[in-house]
Order: C-alpha cells, then structure tokens, then sequence
C-alpha cells in the first residue's frame, strides 16, 4: 500500500519496465595475473582520473579463457573496485566464474550482445533436420510443418516454406521467412541483431520479436493479421507493414 | 513388408481404442493378417471394446518381461481368424515397458502379421512414445474442437521428431488425420470446427471422418467393434477409412448434414 496516495494515485503506475541501451567500457582480460593487473589499471586510471572515477565497466574474459587464464572474480572484482571503477557485469566467463560472479550480485552477459547470457544458452539449438544438416551455409530451410511444441533455432536466416503451428517456437539470429501461415511464436534477432526482419505469408502469431522487442497477438493491430506482412524494428518499436500494401 | 500402424491423438477420449479396434477388424476382415495392440498399460481398454476380456491370460508386460510367449498371450479375436489381440497389463504402469522390449515383440510380430495396430494412450509421456517410437503410419484421430486440434498438432511434432524413422533419418511416418465425432449440425450451428478448419490447422491428409453415432457407444457395450455394425454410420465411414488406407478411392461422406447424407444414399442417380 502506498503511504502517500497523494502523489501516486492508484489509476497511475508506480513503475514501468522499459527497454534502453547503454554504452558501456568492456574491460578485456588476456591475463591472470592479478598483480600485472592492478598495476596497468592504475596506470591507466591515472591518465584521466575524472573519466574512470565510478565508471561502470564489463568485465570480459573471452581472451583469457581462452589462453586458459583462471581468474578469480572475487579478487579481479575487489582489484576493479579498489580503482574506482564498478564493475556491472561479466561476459566470456567459464561456468565456475558465473557463479562466482552471480554470487556477487554482478549480472551475467551473453559474449554477442547485452542480454543476460543464461536464457540463449539454455535454448539448445534442436538439431538440424536432414535436408540442412548435410549443408552448411548460415541459412536453415525448413519444408515440414512446425508443429506445437517444436523449436527451432538457426544460427543463421530461417526460411520455412510451411506452416507454423500455434505452440511453435521458431528462433533465428538473422531474419525469419514464413512462406505460409505464422501461428506460433517467432524471434528474429535473437542474439541481438536489430537489423533482423520477419517476414511472413500470414501473420497470426501468437508473439513476434525482434532483438528482444516483442509484441503479443493482443497487440498486434486487427489491419495486419492474416494479411502477408514483414517485421522489423525502427526507433525501438516493432514495425508491422503490410507487404501488400502500395506505398 | 509388416507395416506398424500407430493409432494416436494427445488428447483422451477422442476415440483413439475404438479407432484401433474398428481398423483393425477392417484390415483382418479384408484378408490381412493383424495384430492390435493395447499400449495402454494400466488402464487398458482395448480387450472390452474387443470383447475378450474374460480370455486374457497373459499380457504385453509378460511377454517384455519374458514371462509369457508371443504366442500364449495373444488372444484370438472370435469374430475374426486373422485378427489377434495383444492387451496391456492393468496392474502394471507405463514404466513396465521399455523400448528395447517394444522393440523386440513388434520385431516378432512383423515376421508374421501384414498390419500391426498400437493403440497409444493419451498424453505424450512413455506410453504413448513407445506406442509411436516404431511407427510406419500414424493416424491421428482428432476431434473438431480446438484442444484436440492442438494436441493432434503437438503429437505430429513428436511423430517428426522423435519416432525411430525420425532419430535415423529414414522416410518420415505418413500420417494421416481421422476427424472423429464429427457432427455436421453442430458445425453449420458454429458449435464444432469444420473439416476445412481442422485441416487448416494440421495441413494433413484427411483419411475419414467419423460421425458422432449411437452405434459407437453400443459397440463398445457389446463388445464388437463398430466396423462389424454394417449398417450404421460410423461402421461404414471406418469401413471407408480402411479401404482408402489400402489404395482404393473413396468418396468422403458424412461431411454434410443428414439431408446431404441420405441424398447421396438414396438418391443418388
């Protein structure tokens, strides 16, 4: 209950969650050694005490895992802090390291995009069907109907000649093609591509997204359903375009 | 070549054992050898609307567990000498079975039975996997109401994606859709989908529908499948679904009302 209903009055929201995109600092690793560490950031941080005073930075660790580097979290994160930087996330980290960081309160990032790296590592990718198993180019080309309860996830574009069933779930990092009926749920973009289109024969989704920005078959408008339409996003909001339609 | 036919839908209570029973009859009684088999282990079915159930012996979960032959656990139907009937245990569970074990007892079966029916049980956890996992045709029995129609969907993903044909990129299971209970009246009164919905929706095969008839529940009672009932409706529209299955034409009926129905039987000239 609110202790003064004065100024939020209970027709109105208290809170809203709202999409945005912030640049920050990616502090590389190629080391472990934590001495060596601490020495170049203060060196650095000295060079413009006022930029790096409280700046939040991610800590990415694709490089020094990769030179099978073991950084502690614990100890690289006080190093961080002890310079006056805050440190916000990591990404590129090994499963020990994003507990370790978890444990810290510090968020998880996917290598590719900024989106918290758990959800894109769970969808395991299902495995290819024959037809694009023997190739492999970026393009997944599907002719079978995807029935509910299927995903499917190409790494690449998505084409899919046949329907989608309500309770599919088809995923691509490019663009998805529909060359038939959308009823089930389709994410373009998934790792972060804006760029990312859907297109599709008929549109009755019961989701659409690209890059994470989604619309549900509630708000998709009455004038684009079951009309040929394509997908795409334009200042953060999720454009519907009849494909039909002369402009 | 033995074919394993698997009778099969998500849903409960859309007619998949009354499905099994009545094509199973129809293929024994236009010759084929064939064996029906009750997958659903626990609460199995198939032996009333077969009415054997006062000559089961042995059972599926015997004959897996090496307890029992093929060949003791078989029962013959009594109306048919080419049809024999395989039941589920009813004091077992689905974990009784395995699909090594499955495996095994179709595989016998093959060398001897032209049709091989699996009655699966309703839902998508081990029973009615294994029922499907060997598969070589699938009918899908549906209902025209949307939850089924939903459910037959989730079962075809399964069929293409997790049956034997599908794990070892073989020829995909052909399926086939069986609308059932189907009621013209309560279509035109917008009660009910239409064939033209539910195949919208499924995009699949339409192999016959069912009409919703008295003569199913009184088969059952009786203990005969309802293909044996000649006369009735739904007896003549699995008698059709047989015949189409084995490569002869049929017309669709029962898809319009009464009226369409008797026109066509009576006035057909």
């Amino acid at each position: 209950m609110s202790t003064n209903s004065k100024k939020t009055p209970n027709t109105s929201l208290a809170l809203e969650f709202k999409s945005s995109n912030f640049s920050v600092p990616v502090l590389a690793l190629s080391s472990d050694d934590l001495i060596t560490i601490e020495e170049q950031l203060k060196e650095k941080a000295s060079l413009a005490p006022d930029f790096f005073k409280n700046l939040p930075v991610v800590i990415d660790l694709q490089t020094a895992n990769k030179l099978n580097c073991n950084i502690d979290i614990a100890a690289l994160t006080a190093i961080i802090k002890n310079n006056g930087l805050l440190p916000i996330g990591i990404r590129g980290g090994n499963v020990q390291q994003n507990k370790q960081a978890l444990d810290l309160l510090i968020p998880v990032y996917s290598v590719n995009n900024g989106t918290t790296a758990e959800e894109p590592q769970k969808q395991q990718a299902p495995a290819p069907t024959p037809e694009t198993a023997s190739r492999d180019t970026s393009t997944m080309l599907i002719t079978q109907p995807i029935r509910s309860g299927q995903r499917i996830y190409a790494t690449g574009d998505l084409i899919i000649t046949a329907q989608v069933s309500s309770g599919a779930e088809i995923m691509a990092e490019g663009n998805i093609h529909v060359y038939n009926t959308l009823r089930g749920r389709a994410s373009a973009g998934i790792q972060g591509n804006k760029d990312a289109r859907i297109f599709c024969f008929d549109l009755q989704a019961e989701l659409i997204s690209v890059a994470g920005i989604y619309k549900v078959s509630e708000d998709i408008d009455a004038s684009v359903r079951n009309k040929p339409v394509q997908i795409y996003l334009q200042n953060q909001a999720l454009i519907i375009q009849d494909l039909l339609q002369h402009h | 070549m033995a074919r394993i036919i698997v009778v099969t839908s998500g849903k409960g209570g859309v007619g998949k054992t009354t499905t099994s029973a009545a094509i199973a009859m129809g293929l024994a009684k236009r010759g084929h050898k064939t064996a029906v088999i009750d997958f659903d282990v626990g609460l199995r079915n198939l032996d009333l609307i077969m009415g054997c159930e006062r000559r089961v012996v042995y059972d599926f979960v015997n004959v897996i567990n090496g307890e029992a032959t093929l060949n003791q656990a078989l029962i013959r139907d009594k109306n048919c000498n080419q049809l024999y009937i395989l039941p589920a245990s009813q004091t077992r569970d689905k974990d009784a079975l395995s699909q090594e074990g499955v495996g095994k007892i179709l595989d016998e079966l093959k060398k001897d039975f032209k049709y091989i029916v699996c009655d699966s049980p309703a839902g998508i956890e081990k029973g009615a996997h294994l029922a499907m996992y060997y598969a070589d045709d699938a009918f899908i029995v549906t209902n025209p109401e949307v939850s089924s129609v939903r459910d037959s969907d989730r079962m075809l993903g399964i069929l293409s994606s997790k049956s034997r044909r599908a794990e070892q990129n073989e020829e995909p299971i052909k399926e086939y859709l069986l609308l059932s209970r189907y009621s013209p009246d309560r279509v035109k009164l917008g009660e009910m989908l239409s064939v033209e919905d539910v195949q919208d929706i499924l995009s699949l095969h339409l192999l016959g529908v069912i009409p919703e008839s008295k003569s199913v529940l009184n088969a059952s009672n009786s203990g005969m499948p309802v293909i044996l009932d000649e006369k009735s409706d739904a007896g003549q529209a699995y008698a059709d679904i047989v015949d189409r299955y084995l490569g002869e034409e049929r017309p669709h009926r029962f898809i319009d009302e009464d009226k369409g129905f008797f026109r066509k039987l009576f006035g057909g000239k």
